[in-house]
C-alpha cells in the first residue's frame, strides 16, 4: 500500500475536517496498479501556514480555497508552480467564482472542484488526480528505461517511410486515371520525382540496417589493424562522382600513415558519414579536407567543409535520430537523418568523442577522436 | 465556375505532396498558392488573404502548422483552415478541432489525415468555404 498525502486548504474548519474525515479510509485502487492507494490529510487554515507546510513536508495533493484570510489561494498556487511542480493543485470553489477557477486552471491548477461538494464528487476527485500521479509516476519510470525514446524512434520512423510512400502513391493514382493527359511525356516529372523518393528510402533503409548493427553487434571478432588512410580513401572513391558533379574536392592529408586497431566496417562509417555529409552540404566549387592525425595518443580524423555551416542550435540537434537542417540551401538535398546518430553511436562504442566546429555560410569542421 | 475566383494556399515542405494538392485542387477550379515552408508561408499571409489555407503540421518545427493557424487567423479570422498531417496514426497523438477545448489552442477548422481521396477533399474545401 502507499499513501499520497493531502495538504487541505480552507479556512472554514467544517471543510478542513469534512475533507479529512472522507478521506480517511478512503482507498484508489486500479487492475493496473500493484498497491492500493490511501491518503494522508494535513490541513492548514491559512495560505502562509500552507506555504510553511509546503516548505517542510512532501506533499502530493493540494485542495485550495481561493478566499483566504491572509494571502489568496492564487498566491499558494503561484508559490507552488513555481517552487514545487509536481503537486497537483484542486482548487475548491463555489460556482459564483467559476471563472476564477478556470483562470487557475491554465495559472497551474490541475483541476478544480466546485463548492459545495458532495463525499462522492470529492473522492472522485482525489481518484482522478491520484490516478494522474501514478500515471505520471510510470511514464517517467518508461522515461528512463528508454522506452519512450523507442517508441518515438518507431514513429518518427514510419513517417518517414510512409512520406515517400504516399508521394509516390500519389503519382500513380495521378497516372492511372490520367489526370494530366493521355501522353506519357507528361509525366515524365512525376515518374522522375517517383524514383527519387524510392532512392531516398534505400538509403534511409540501408542507414537503418547500419544503424541495428551497430545496436545490437559487439563486433570486437573483427577488430583488425586498419590503415585509417585507406578507409579513407575509399570513402572518397566512392562519394567522388557527385563531388565532381558538384565541383567539389576532397584532399586528404595523412602525414604519418596512421593505424588503428579496429573493426573497417566502423571506420568505413565514420568517414561514409563525414565525408558525404561535407560534400552534401557544400557550396559548388568548394573543399573538404581531411585530415587524420595523432594528439596524445588518440587518432584525430578532421573533416573540414567550405559549407553552408550551422546553427548552433542544429548543432545541439545534430546527433538525434531523424534530425535534419531545413532551410533553402538545404531542401532539395536527400538524407535520412540517421547519418550522424549511426556516427556518434560508433564513436561511443570506441569511447571516442565527436566535436563540431561551425560558422553559417563558412563551413563546419567535425573531429572524431578515438582512442588508440 | 464561380470557384475560378476563389485562391487557396497550401503550405507543405514536402514538395511532391505539395505539387500532388496544387494539381488537384486547381482541378477543382480554384486558384493555387503553394509554401515550401512556415516562413514561405508567413511571408505570403503579409501580403495576400486566401480564401482558405492548407497546412502542412511538421515543416521546420514539429509545430509549424499551428503556429501558422495562429497567425493567419489572427490576421484574417474568417479565413477557414484544413491542417494535414501524416503523422498521427503513427504517433498516438491525437487531437481533433471539434470540442470547444481543442479550439482554444488548435485554431483550425478542419483537421485531416494525408492521403485522403481526391473527391473527399473536394467535399470538404467546398463545406468550409461554403460552396
Amino acid at each position: 500500500m502507499s499513501t499520497l498525502t493531502i495538504l487541505v486548504v480552507d479556512d472554514e474548519e467544517g471543510i478542513r475536517s469534512g475533507v479529512s474525515r472522507i478521506l480517511s479510509n478512503f482507498q484508489v485502487s486500479y487492475p493496473f496498479m500493484d498497491a492500493d492507494l490511501s491518503f494522508d490529510v494535513l490541513e492548514a487554515a491559512t495560505g502562509e501556514d500552507a506555504i510553511e507546510k509546503i516548505k517542510t513536508t512532501k506533499i502530493d495533493i493540494i485542495l485550495l480555497d481561493n478566499k483566504l484570510p491572509g494571502i489568496q489561494g492564487t498566491d499558494v498556487l503561484e508559490f507552488t508552480s513555481r517552487n514545487n511542480p509536481d503537486i497537483l493543485v484542486l482548487m475548491i470553489t463555489s460556482y459564483a467564482s467559476l471563472e476564477l477557477a478556470l483562470k487557475a486552471t491554465s495559472h497551474g491548477a490541475h483541476d478544480f472542484i466546485p463548492k459545495p461538494f458532495t463525499p462522492q464528487e470529492l473522492k472522485s476527485a482525489i481518484e482522478n488526480v491520484s490516478k494522474h500521479i501514478f500515471l505520471r509516476g510510470m511514464t517517467q519510470k518508461m522515461k528512463k528505461e528508454g522506452k519512450e525514446v523507442r517508441f518515438q524512434f518507431l514513429s518518427v520512423l514510419s513517417h518517414e517511410l510512409k512520406a515517400p510512400l504516399n508521394a509516390i502513391e500519389g503519382y500513380l493514382r495521378i497516372m492511372k486515371e490520367r489526370e494530366a493527359g493521355p501522353e506519357i511525356a507528361a509525366y515524365d516529372q512525376m515518374i522522375d520525382r517517383s524514383m527519387h523518393r524510392i532512392k531516398g528510402m534505400r538509403n534511409l533503409i540501408m542507414d537503418l540496417l547500419d544503424l541495428t548493427k551497430i545496436r545490437f553487434e559487439k563486433k570486437t571478432d573483427k577488430f583488425q589493424v586498419v590503415k585509417v588512410s585507406e578507409i579513407a580513401q575509399l570513402a572518397i572513391e566512392a562519394i567522388n562522382p557527385y563531388a565532381i558533379q558538384k565541383d567539389v574536392q576532397i584532399h586528404l592529408v595523412d602525414q604519418s600513415k596512421i593505424e588503428i586497431n579496429a573493426d573497417p566496417g566502423d571506420i568505413e562509417i565514420i568517414f561514409n558519414n563525414l565525408i558525404s555529409n561535407a560534400v552534401k552540404y557544400n557550396k559548388d566549387g568548394g573543399k573538404v579536407e581531411i585530415i587524420l592525425t595523432i594528439i596524445d595518443q588518440k587518432l584525430n580524423i578532421i573533416v573540414k567543409d567550405t559549407g553552408i555551416g550551422l546553427t548552433q542550435d542544429e548543432i545541439d540537434n545534430l546527433f538525434e535520430e531523424f534530425f535534419r537542417v531545413k532551410n533553402e540551401q538545404t531542401k532539395h538535398i536527400m538524407g535520412s537523418g540517421l547519418g550522424l546518430p549511426i556516427v556518434k553511436r560508433v564513436v561511443d562504442l570506441y569511447n571516442g568523442n565527436i566535436f563540431i566546429e561551425s560558422e553559417l555560410g563558412k563551413g563546419s569542421t567535425f573531429t572524431v577522436v578515438l582512442p588508440m | 465556375m464561380e470557384n475560378i475566383n476563389k485562391t487557396i494556399l497550401i503550405a507543405d515542405d514536402d514538395i511532391d505532396y505539395l505539387f500532388q494538392m496544387k494539381m488537384h485542387i486547381e482541378s477543382f477550379g480554384f486558384n493555387v498558392i503553394t509554401a515550401e515552408s512556415q516562413k514561405e508561408a508567413e511571408a505570403i499571409i503579409q501580403s495576400v488573404k486566401p480564401d482558405l489555407a492548407i497546412f502542412d503540421l511538421m515543416m521546420e518545427s514539429d509545430d509549424s502548422g499551428f503556429i501558422l493557424c495562429y497567425k493567419l487567423k489572427r490576421k484574417y479570422p474568417d479565413v477557414p483552415i484544413i491542417l494535414a498531417t501524416a503523422v498521427t496514426s503513427e504517433t498516438g497523438y491525437s487531437f481533433g478541432v471539434n470540442t470547444d477545448n481543442d479550439k482554444q489552442w488548435i485554431k483550425a477548422d478542419l483537421y485531416l489525415e494525408k492521403g485522403i481521396r481526391k473527391d473527399q477533399l473536394h467535399k470538404e474545401i467546398n463545406k468550409l468555404l461554403k460552396i
